[in-house]
């Protein structure tokens, strides 16, 4: 009795809220495939458009704004004197060699301190430090250190990657469910078969996905390097061509070092669907 | 006796104290048995499992299996547990093949018996999909699949149908009967559901909790085990009757439902 007049007054204070279909504002849901495509190409194409108006309609000293055929056209000058690719070519191995040395010690040391929790204990505090120190701060250290050669700057890439990269491939590690390793020990898997066997292929997608992740930010702190000592290179094509105000060829470095960056990106995403068919989500 | 547990006490130690788990579980189990312990959560019914299983080790007491204790894991105990642990990146074949891969039977072989054992779980057709294409009763029937390829001397399963919905759990009961009869391997099942062990099993322990101990041991008699029996006086009875022992009382049951 008093359960039904109390549901019937706590019914009368609800306020009706409808719920409109929507296809834009979707929530956490599929959009149709072609608004999908038309707004990723807007994404790109609005800014590149805005960015044509502005400068050809609103008279701007190209030297503050250079317009897109300002730009292209310094990327054609600087293509046929093989500075860009000289540039590129600079930066590219930088990164290739920092990255790589990065990876080679953080991807085993990381399944170490996941697997392990002795190595865990032994390390994490020490990385868990070292992660908070910006690598850009090593720079002074890594110049008084190694020079102003190669060094410094393929150094400034390990510090960068190193620590963030293992403490990532640690957690991947940790979420290796526990069934899934006794299992291989009910059926006869050491723990060595079961490393190998069964962790590392488990781990492989979140290894490459950490990769993917702090290539990005290797791929930023080639350019940091670079911006404050270097004969050549992205970074110091920017810092050059600022000094010398061409702020058309800043654009060109800038344009340049972002299509290579989503390059980089996308090659992951690559490797990762080809590699590891298995941890895709969809069917 | 084929499988014994003698005196098993298994404690654990917590911040509020000594934890007692299992308190002196006694067991016999003969070759070629279906057997269920069942309780309710708190009834140590998993540990117990894994003391078995060689996964951890009993505070005091033993497990022997063939007349020899058990000191850690080995294939010569299968086990399937009650989540999927299928290893996602090996097809059904690979995944059956792996633990006689663990142990260096050669490719030819181990193929083979894998083929072998996945006709019995009849899951041929789907030897190259992967975990994921596969329902959760076929997942579960490649695990038994890779269990039984090593031919081990007794079948652990750890609630292996919990996560089943009814009419799949159904087919897998009936399934599991059929299995057992084929191949007249022994099978040490733990589980919270009455009806399962009844219909299932040839003898059950029903396990009281809190902490873990034997209440009883019971020998099934059915008329027979098709689903049909499952309406038969003589099964609810067996079920009530356990489900008479396995009823928390009082306290036990507020805090437990809290």
């Amino acid at each position: 009795m008093t359960e039904s007049t109390n549901a019937r007054s706590i019914r009368s204070l609800m306020k009706p809220k409808p719920m409109r279909p929507t296809v834009f504002w979707r929530l956490a849901e599929d959009i149709p495939k072609p608004l999908q495509t038309g707004l990723m190409i807007t994404s790109i194409a609005l800014p590149l458009l805005l960015w044509w108006a502005v400068t050809t309609f609103a008279n701007i000293d190209p030297k503050f704004l250079p317009s897109p055929a300002d730009v292209l056209h310094a990327f054609g000058r600087l293509w046929s004197t093989r500075e860009l690719l000289k540039d590129t070519v600079a930066s590219l191995w930088r990164v290739g060699v920092g990255f790589i040395f990065a990876a080679a010690l953080s991807i085993p040391v990381g399944i170490l301190m996941g697997s392990f929790p002795s190595i865990r204990a032994l390390l994490e505090p020490i990385f868990g430090l070292m992660r908070y120190m910006p690598a850009p701060a090593f720079i002074p250290l890594l110049i008084l250190y190694l020079g102003i050669g190669e060094e410094p700057k393929i150094m400034l890439i390990f510090i960068g990657v190193f620590f963030f990269n293992s403490l990532m491939v640690m957690d991947t590690v940790k979420f290796v469910p526990k069934d899934l390793i006794e299992s291989t020990y009910i059926l006869g898997g050491n723990r060595w078969e079961t490393l190998t066997q069964v962790i590392l292929p488990h781990v492989l997608p979140g290894i490459i996905d950490a990769c993917r992740i702090n290539l990005a930010a290797a791929w930023q702190l080639v350019i940091v390097s670079e911006l404050i000592a270097a004969t050549e290179g992205l970074g110091r094509r920017i810092s050059v061509a600022g000094r010398f105000l061409r702020t058309d060829e800043i654009f060109v470095g800038l344009i340049v070092i972002g299509i290579i960056g989503l390059a980089f990106d996308l090659l992951f995403q690559y490797l990762l669907r080809v590699s590891c068919h298995w941890a895709s989500q969809k069917r | 006796m084929f499988l014994e547990i003698n005196n098993l006490n298994k404690q654990f130690q917590t911040k509020n104290g000594t934890l007692i788990v299992l308190k002196d579980i006694n067991m016999l189990i003969a070759q070629g048995e279906f057997i269920c312990a069942v309780g309710a959560s708190g009834s140590g019914k998993s540990t117990l499992l894994r003391q078995i299983a060689g996964l951890d080790r009993p505070t005091s007491g033993e497990v022997m299996i063939d007349g020899k204790p058990i000191t850690g894991p080995g294939p010569d105990r299968g086990m399937v547990f009650q989540h999927y642990t299928l290893y996602p990146w090996m097809s059904v074949q690979e995944n059956a093949e792996f633990g006689l891969k663990l142990q260096g039977v050669p490719k030819k072989e181990r193929r083979e018996q894998a083929s072998y054992y996945l006709n019995v779980v009849g899951l041929t057709q789907f030897a190259k999909a992967l975990p994921k294409e596969l329902s959760g009763g076929m997942k579960q029937r490649v695990a038994i699949a890779r269990a039984l390829a090593s031919e081990p001397k007794v079948l652990l399963m750890d609630e292996p149908f919990g996560a089943l919905d009814v009419h799949t759990k159904e087919a897998m009961h009936e399934f599991m009967l059929d299995l057992w009869r084929r191949t007249n391997i022994t099978i040490f099942m733990i589980t919270h559901d009455v009806e399962e062990a009844v219909f299932l099993s040839n003898r059950i322990y029903a396990l009281g909790a809190r902490p873990g101990t034997v209440r009883k041991e019971m020998l099934i008699n059915l008329p027979n085990r098709s689903h049909t029996v499952k309406r038969h006086s003589t099964f609810h009875d067996y079920r009530d009757e356990l489900m008479d022992l396995l009823r928390l009382h009082g306290q036990e049951a507020v805090a437990l439902a809290a």
